[in-house]
């Protein structure tokens, strides 16, 4: 098509706030109350990042894996890609991450959670967000309760998790795993901010945060 | 080509005939004015309803109803054309949810489009399926998109009676170069573009080459997508806007683009049941003539 420069970001939103922020609520309601497993599990991840148990990045790795799996196919795909179609293409990117996650954790050396750099920690803090700050930012923006974003239930927090996980983790395949929660926060935070929401610096800021630490770590290597 | 006083009145005395105000039953609210279709001679409400990310809900139960709702009132404000596309997302399968829960309302116009570079039958079929209709009255070539291969299939499809009308979109003053070519080569029944009060480029060269070649045409994104509209509505509307029955700065605003004497429907997009009904009344009533027509433009570009 010629002429794409003509294009604004806008022409390319085909839904409504209204309608993007009811479907959180539609997604919350018909999947409650899985919230508190899905939470349960990231407590749990948290737990085995911090105390290292034997084969923990397994099971870590395991569990995000499920979980992305579960965000594709259960938002993304059955529900998100019913307003936009272009997410019927993105979908697939998270069983791919679930594959590369289960590949990840499979692979010789797997996942390891002994970095105690200022990256790692910082990982740390953007996995507590991703997991007890998120559904908070529904009620601080306005939105009602059952809109809240949750981990393992909506993509960006589910996101925003496992790249905190990754900044605390070394292993092989560690750099492969990067890619797809960036850039799922990319085009989730210029949603928002085509949509006019101010909350679009949430996914934007984390996803720059995490790019931050490891050009930290790069430099600091 | 710029429009004059001398051509707008010339081309407004040609339509004429095709511009009728109906009679409303008594009691009821006005009637819509009715424009002709230059190639078949049919008439059809100057205000349709557009489905551009209003309709596009999902699987929302409420939301879908509220569209229901929409659809709704517009049938009893006397419209008939809804338009689509492939690219709103959800909003066919909800066309199709409202069309259903009103019995399949005879009037309607259903005005589709084909938006895919590969196969454009099978899309149009998933289209129709979507609506629950037997057949489209209109199907457009969507943003110009495979517009050779799809034009060819669309004529067919209304030489074998399987579509009425056949027509090609454009939006927001893209491609009108390719517009142009497209349009003295082929015996369009239809094109959709943009225009109005702040948008006025098609005034230039489409909409008096529509007149030429007797093809009617859709005024798509008559408030910029709600942008206009939500500038204007802290403004004060102007005492004269009266003269022209225009309560409302989305009346002012679709009644300057139904002033055009080329312009055969309007097809606002809302979510809400007051505001089709005010868009529908936009097309009753007095409209501008070629002065004040240039006195809302000004007025419009001062504030």
């Amino acid at each position: 098509m010629s002429e794409w420069w003509t294009y604004r970001l806008e022409d390319f939103l085909l839904f409504s706030p209204r309608v993007y922020w009811r479907m959180f609520e539609l997604h919350n309601a018909a999947f409650w109350p899985l919230h508190l497993l899905t939470l349960a599990a990231g407590l749990a991840i948290v737990l085995l990042v911090l105390r290292r148990p034997r084969r923990h990045g397994l099971w870590v790795a395991l569990i995000l894996a499920a979980l992305f799996a579960f965000v594709g196919w259960s938002f993304l795909w059955s529900r998100y890609a019913a307003i936009n179609w272009a997410i019927a293409y993105v979908a697939p990117a998270f069983g791919l991450q679930a594959l590369l996650l289960a590949i990840g954790a499979a692979a010789r050396g797997g996942l390891a959670f002994d970095r105690q750099d200022m990256a790692g920690r910082l990982g740390l803090l953007i996995m507590a967000i991703g997991l007890v700050a998120y559904p908070l930012v529904a009620p601080l923006f306005g939105r009602p309760w059952a809109s809240a974003e949750v981990f393992g239930i909506a993509p960006d927090p589910t996101a925003i998790t496992t790249l905190g996980m990754l900044l605390a983790a070394h292993g092989g395949l560690t750099p492969l795993l990067f890619p797809i929660p960036l850039l799922w926060l990319l085009l989730s935070g210029l949603t928002l901010h085509t949509m006019g929401d101010p909350q679009a610096w949430l996914p934007l800021l984390a996803a720059g945060a995490t790019v931050a630490a490891l050009v930290l770590r790069r430099i600091a290597g | 080509m710029i429009i004059t006083r001398r051509t707008f009145v010339k081309a407004a005395a040609a339509s004429a005939a095709a511009f009728v105000l109906p009679e409303a039953a008594p009691g009821a609210p006005p009637a819509p004015a009715m424009r002709a279709v230059p190639s078949s001679g049919e008439r059809l409400p100057a205000v349709g309803l557009g489905t551009w990310i209003t309709f596009n809900v999902g699987d929302d139960p409420v939301l879908r109803d509220e569209c229901a709702d929409v659809i709704a009132a517009f049938f009893e404000a006397g419209g008939r054309m809804i338009d689509s596309s492939p690219m709103y997302g959800s909003s066919q399968p909800v066309i199709g949810y409202g069309l259903e829960r009103l019995g399949r309302p005879e009037a309607l116009f259903s005005a589709e489009k084909v938006w895919t570079s590969s196969d454009g039958p099978e899309q149009i079929e998933q289209s129709r399926r979507f609506w629950g209709v037997p057949r489209f009255d209109l199907v457009q070539v969507h943003n110009l998109v495979g517009w050779e291969t799809h034009l060819e299939t669309l004529f067919a499809m209304k030489a074998d009676g399987r579509i009425r009308y056949v027509g090609i979109t454009t939006s927001e003053g893209r491609q009108h170069d390719l517009f142009e070519q497209i349009m003295r080569a082929h015996p369009l029944d239809f094109v959709q573009l943009t225009y109005n009060v702040v948008d006025r480029e098609a005034e230039e060269r489409l909409l008096p080459l529509a007149a030429e070649r007797g093809m009617a045409v859709i005024v798509n994104r008559p408030f910029r997508q709600s942008a206009l509209t939500r500038r204007l509505e802290g403004e004060t509307l102007p005492d004269w806007a009266a003269e022209i029955g225009a309560g409302t700065w989305a009346q002012f605003i679709l009644k300057f683009i139904l002033s055009h004497p080329a312009v055969t429907v309007a097809i606002p997009a809302t979510t809400r049941v007051d505001h089709v009904r005010e868009n529908l009344m936009a097309a009753t009533g007095p409209l501008p003539d070629a002065a004040l027509r240039e006195r809302m433009a000004a007025y419009v570009r001062d504030l």
